[in-house]
């Protein structure tokens, strides 16, 4: 890590948030490796500046996908009527997407979103837990360029749901002009539910992931590189403390397993309700 | 963009704008993941859930039929066993009769042996009784005119000593018949 530190050290005047003038910082002290910006954003390993450029955390992303690929092919390679073994943890797994978002959101008719839920829940979740593996130790997530494309896939598909039911002029007019309400009304109602459905909603769905994913890192960071700090290189008198800071590492891993889960659930519960939304007779 | 080659940090908005790169491999992933899912993992899972849902109906189905199977055999046993038992009620009644039948031919042979020696015994005894009585009127009459011939003295006339004896011994069979019905009442008032 030490090594990239001067290239993101280099000053610039636009030093716009404080996340990187605390890298600015860290490079002069040798001790303590504050968390950083620079960790989402390691050089190249192959394919340097084509669109092939592979980092990283692409290969964390594509350990990830290979390992839930693995797992789901393992499961059901050879499905057995009574399941034994990881079968039943894969069965589990899809029952669990299956139940608790499709059915319970979208009911009967969004069984045909079950592969794309499914994937959707199983893809986020993989990228989310690589930030707490050692060795990944990088959420595939915690870049924007996963959480963008699947809300960008999302807003794609609630809106392609909506006006393959409805039509377009139809669904347009169910999402901007909602029934019920005085004429006048709609000159403020308009704007603000265009905004609200075709612009916030995949804005929202990324920064919520994305940012969790990036403060999650950031905190397990902190603490873990906290600790290294305290115990070996800090006086005698500040030792003591790298004990709470492993501590802390240890609760923020925890409740950063239980972020990476809430987190997919969350985006896919959401991506869930778009579509129903989109598809249902009145908006 | 422009960030993307060096592993540069960006700032501000940059943060939110992905470079291509990132875009292309995720994207991959994404899809590679969303093929093996749809093509793969959940046709193959449906077809297990399938043929356990079939199997389950298969199993209910057979049980169902085994069981009104079960409940046909019952049925016919109990009735095989009622008629078992009606066949020996049957048979148990006619071997009764046929006993009854039996000892009541019995008796009637029995009774006709007896009432078959009783009249022989007593064709014979009344066979027995006349030539008793002819003997006895012969000796009786021979012994009553040697006696009479002794008293006397002289020879009587044949004729004449017949007709007293047979008199005599008529009167003796009268008197004999009187004291058999004597005796005969005596022996059933016993």
């Amino acid at each position: 890590m030490a090594g990239k530190l001067p290239r993101a050290s280099i000053p610039t005047e636009k030093t716009l948030s404080a996340l990187t003038t605390t890298t600015y910082l860290a490079a002069e002290d040798d001790g303590f490796h504050a968390p950083s910006l620079v960790d989402f954003f390691p050089p190249a390993i192959l394919f340097e500046d084509t669109i092939f450029e592979f980092n990283r955390v692409n290969l964390v992303q594509l350990i990830m996908t290979i390992a839930v690929a693995s797992f789901f092919i393992i499961a059901f390679r050879n499905p057995k009527i009574v399941p034994r073994g990881i079968q039943n943890l894969g069965e589990l797994a899809v029952n669990f997407v299956q139940v608790q978002i499709i059915d319970t959101i979208m009911g009967a008719s969004g069984r045909r979103y079950l592969p794309y839920m499914v994937t959707l829940f199983f893809f986020i979740l993989a990228m989310n837990i690589a930030g707490v593996i050692p060795f990944l130790n990088l959420a595939g997530t915690s870049v924007v360029a996963i959480p963008m494309m699947l809300a960008v896939l999302a807003w794609v598909v609630f809106n392609a749901a909506g006006i393959r039911k409805h039509g377009f002029g139809s669904y347009m007019k169910s999402n901007l002009f909602p029934p019920g309400v005085p004429k006048l009304i709609y000159v403020l109602l308009t704007p603000i539910e265009f905004l609200s459905t075709f612009i916030l909603r995949p804005i929202t769905l990324t920064i919520r992931l994305l940012a969790n994913m990036m403060a999650g890192h950031l905190m397990l960071v902190l603490f873990f590189s906290g600790a290294n700090y305290l115990l070996l290189d800090a006086d005698t008198v500040l030792k003591p403390f790298g004990l709470g800071a492993v501590a802390m590492g240890f609760f923020i891993t925890a409740f950063e397993i239980l972020v990476a889960v809430l987190q997919a659930y969350i985006f896919t519960l959401l991506t869930a309700l778009y579509i129903a939304g989109a598809e249902s007779e009145s908006h | 963009m422009v960030h993307a080659a060096e592993g540069d940090v960006p700032e501000g908005i940059d943060l939110f704008i992905p470079p291509w790169y990132d875009i292309f491999w995720s994207a991959v992933m994404f899809v590679a993941l969303f093929w093996i899912f749809w093509k793969f993992v959940l046709p193959n899972m449906k077809k297990a859930l399938a043929a356990r849902s079939e199997g389950i109906e298969q199993k209910l189905e057979q049980a169902e039929v085994e069981r009104s199977e079960a409940q046909a055999l019952l049925a016919q046993y109990r009735e095989q066993l009622a008629e078992a038992r009606a066949d020996a009620a049957q048979i148990r009644a006619d071997a009764q009769s046929e006993r009854q039948s039996i000892v009541a031919e019995a008796r009637t042979e029995a009774q006709e042996a007896a009432a078959a020696v009783t009249e022989r015994a007593e064709v014979q005894l009344s066979a027995e009784a006349d030539r008793v009585r002819n003997v006895l009127s012969r000796d009786v009459g021979r012994l009553a005119t040697e006696l009479a011939e002794k008293i006397v003295g002289e020879t009587l006339d044949e004729q004449k000593v017949n007709a007293t004896v047979e008199r005599f011994i008529s009167d003796l069979e009268t008197v004999a018949a009187d004291g058999e019905t004597v005796a005969a009442d005596g022996q059933e008032t016993r």
